[in-house]
């Protein structure tokens, strides 16, 4: 068997005359959290679609566990999680009620039990009767997550599980995550977020049905090649609107009191910074490209080149 | 200004101007919505008819001659009666009219053509099927006129005395009652309704909700989460047959003369025929919304043009092969057949095999659709 959870090569899926994915390759080593990033709309559901036996990909082939995801799907779907974007359970049936339908559709044997060690596992007994339409967004994700690896998956595939999910929710959910990629399990997650981002082992982004990049979530931002400056300081809006259309700047962003600078070519942006550096209440000093701004850069690069 | 009246007037106009561009994005609704009314005008304007002519009818004559011949050719000429053949014997007679093979048979008895020479004003009967009292209604009503006014030219007799006693036999319903004939008849639109709309909004809910793709996450194949979806709603469909027909025999005294095995494999079939229909409207429909109305757009004309509300034999040419298309027909033609006339499963079987064959022919659309909404 192959040291990868998934490998592929080539996948291309067309809707009509639009093609939402395109030439795609990817290989996600058995164990790893690999994040999937990409704007909305970018082909992140599809890949994933195709990856777990939903969808039969126009071109291109590849493995999901070792199956053939043509051919092999029921082998796939036996052995993966999948989560999709949108909370699919049924809501008008209760957390039991659900998990119990999904263990008899993989088949499960000792069902009670199996259940009842889910519940617990994901702090749902005491909600158990509760209808899932009547939970908060971070307690449906919970169940969906518990319903995806209700049947021990080797893979669980995460569609943007975090959406929508507020912040002590979602940092316990990637605890959640990370306890499952220590027991051997690979996770494939896509996102918005960065701070998720950045807890992946991996990352792919993808824009427009292509990728972009794929490396180790550390070696990103040096790969994309940026140098950061920070300037801080209290009267920051003139300094944002020069520098915006400065030479040398290829992106700027605000973080309250502070504003990152980054650009390609470190010479120019020193130039363009170099007014600045003087002047009364402000400080430039550099500093480390984050992935946030490697990711948008990415963006705009692409959206400029189309 | 803004919250003035004038300002009112405008945010009225503003929701109906977005309610607008919704119609207009919803394609499959407004179509309904311009066909449903075009349809009910064209089929009530055209297609209905509550004094319905030129009714099937056989002849089985005992005796033939000139008397026979100007009764026969006077009910031809009325436009109330098309005679179709002959039959010999009264046992052939009554299977015609348990079959639905003809409304009517004119039996002229033996002796028939002496009796009527000498004076001796002999019988003529015309033994009419009259589950739907409507239907029957016009064309035997008017049976001893014709018959009247056929022999009176060549008797020339002037008094108001007829040559012969026509005599009208009201079969399978003498009373003339509605209820006997309707509960049939609502039987399967009923189950048209439950059967189609409740399958396909199930299974459209799935979609519309995103279960479906929970359930095709899993090792689950497509035509186990059909059955499973549809099994359901089998023995719901037995429930409503068990209710009306208990209510239909207990409180309307509708009689139940047939072969309970072939009222039950008529259900059965009609059941499956409109379980296949709501699948293939789910296959179509992307939202229950639009799921309910396509099994409206089917509903109308199987009240309309089925025989249930009005006469089959009525209706003109065009309008008998559109309703002869829909399964409701076939359906209450059998259920009428068994309960009203006493028939059996032999009796029935052309009314079976249209069922057998709408069914096939959805199904096969349905699953062939299924498959591809999945990619």
């Amino acid at each position: 068997m192959s040291e990868y959870a998934i490998e592929v090569r080539g996948l291309t899926k067309r809707f009509g005359d639009k093609t939402v994915v395109d030439d795609f390759d990817m290989q996600v080593p058995k164990g790893a959290i690999y994040g999937f990033l990409g704007p909305n709309g970018s082909g992140k559901t599809t890949t994933i679609r195709m990856m777990c036996g939903l969808l039969t990909p126009d071109e291109g082939q590849g493995t999901a566990l070792g199956y053939d995801i043509r051919t092999q799907t029921r082998a796939i779907k036996a052995r993966v999680g999948y989560m999709t974007q949108r909370f699919s359970l049924y809501e008008d049936m209760s957390v039991r009620e659900n998990l119990e339908f999904m263990a008899r559709l993989h088949a499960l044997k000792d069902r009670k039990a199996v259940v009842n060690a889910a519940l617990e596992e994901y702090d749902l007994t005491p909600r158990a009767k509760q209808l899932t339409g009547q939970l908060s967004g971070g307690w449906k994700q919970r169940v969906a997550l518990a319903a995806a690896s209700l049947h021990n998956p080797g893979l669980l595939l995460l569609d943007e599980p975090t959406a929508g999910v507020d912040p002590k929710a979602r940092r316990d959910f990637w605890d959640r995550i990370r306890k499952l990629a220590a027991q051997g399990v690979t996770v494939l997650v896509s996102t918005h977020y960065m701070d998720e981002a950045v807890q992946c082992d991996f990352i792919a982004f993808i824009a427009y049905g292509h990728k972009l990049i794929d490396a180790p979530a550390s070696d990103i931002p040096a790969a994309v090649g940026l140098t950061t400056w920070r300037i801080e300081g209290r009267t920051l809006s003139p300094v944002y609107e020069a520098l915006k259309t400065a030479p040398g700047v290829d992106q700027i962003a605000r973080f309250g009191s502070a504003i990152h600078v980054s650009g390609k070519d470190p010479e120019q942006l020193e130039a363009a910074l170099a007014p600045y550096r003087e002047q009364e209440g402000l400080e430039v000093s550099p500093a480390k490209t984050g992935l946030e701004e490697a990711f948008i850069y990415l963006m705009t690069g692409r959206e400029g080149g189309q | 200004m803004s919250d003035g009246s004038q300002g009112s007037f405008a945010r009225v106009l503003a929701v109906a101007a977005k309610e607008f561009v919704q119609m207009r994005r919803d394609r499959l609704t407004f179509a309904i919505m311009v066909a449903i009314p075009v349809m009910q005008l064209l089929l009530f304007g055209y297609a209905i008819n509550s004094d319905p002519r030129h009714m099937r009818t056989l002849v089985e004559a005992g005796d033939w001659g000139p008397a026979s011949r100007a009764v026969v050719e006077a009910m031809e000429t009325s436009n109330y009666f098309d005679i179709i053949g002959r039959v010999d014997g009264a046992e052939a007679a009554n299977d015609a009219l348990v079959s639905g093979q003809a409304g009517f048979v004119l039996s002229i008895p033996p002796d028939f053509e002496r009796a009527y020479a000498r004076g001796e004003r002999p019988q003529i009967l015309l033994d009419v099927d009259a589950t739907d009292p409507i239907a029957a209604g016009g064309a035997s009503g008017a049976f001893a006129r014709i018959v009247s006014e056929a022999l009176s030219p060549e008797t020339h007799q002037v008094d108001d005395q007829s040559p012969v006693e026509a005599i009208v036999h009201r079969r399978y319903n003498p009373a003339g009652r509605t209820a006997v004939n309707i509960v049939p008849g609502l039987l399967g639109t009923i189950l048209t309704m439950t059967m189609a709309m409740m399958t396909s909004m199930a299974i459209t809910r799935e979609a519309e909700r995103g279960t479906l793709e929970t359930l095709l996450s899993t090792p689950t194949r497509p035509i186990e989460v059909m059955a499973g979806k549809i099994a359901p709603y089998i023995a719901v469909g037995v429930l409503q047959t068990g209710l009306m027909l208990v209510l239909a025999l207990g409180l309307f005294n509708v009689p139940f003369l047939g072969d309970p095995f072939a009222f039950a494999a008529a259900v059965s079939l009609f059941v499956l025929v409109n379980l296949s229909l709501g699948f293939l409207f789910s296959t179509i429909a992307r939202s229950q919304m639009q799921a309910m109305q396509m099994t409206f757009f089917v509903f109308l004309p199987s009240i309309l043009l089925s025989g249930f509300m009005f006469p089959f034999a009525g209706m003109p040419g065009w309008a008998q092969v559109l309703g002869n298309a829909l399964p409701t027909t076939h359906f209450i033609k059998a259920v009428r057949e068994i309960m009203l006339k006493g028939a059996g499963l032999p009796d029935i079987t052309g009314e079976l095999w249209p069922l057998a064959v709408l069914f096939l022919v959805i199904a096969a659309l349905a699953l062939s659709r299924y498959r591809r909404t999945l990619d």
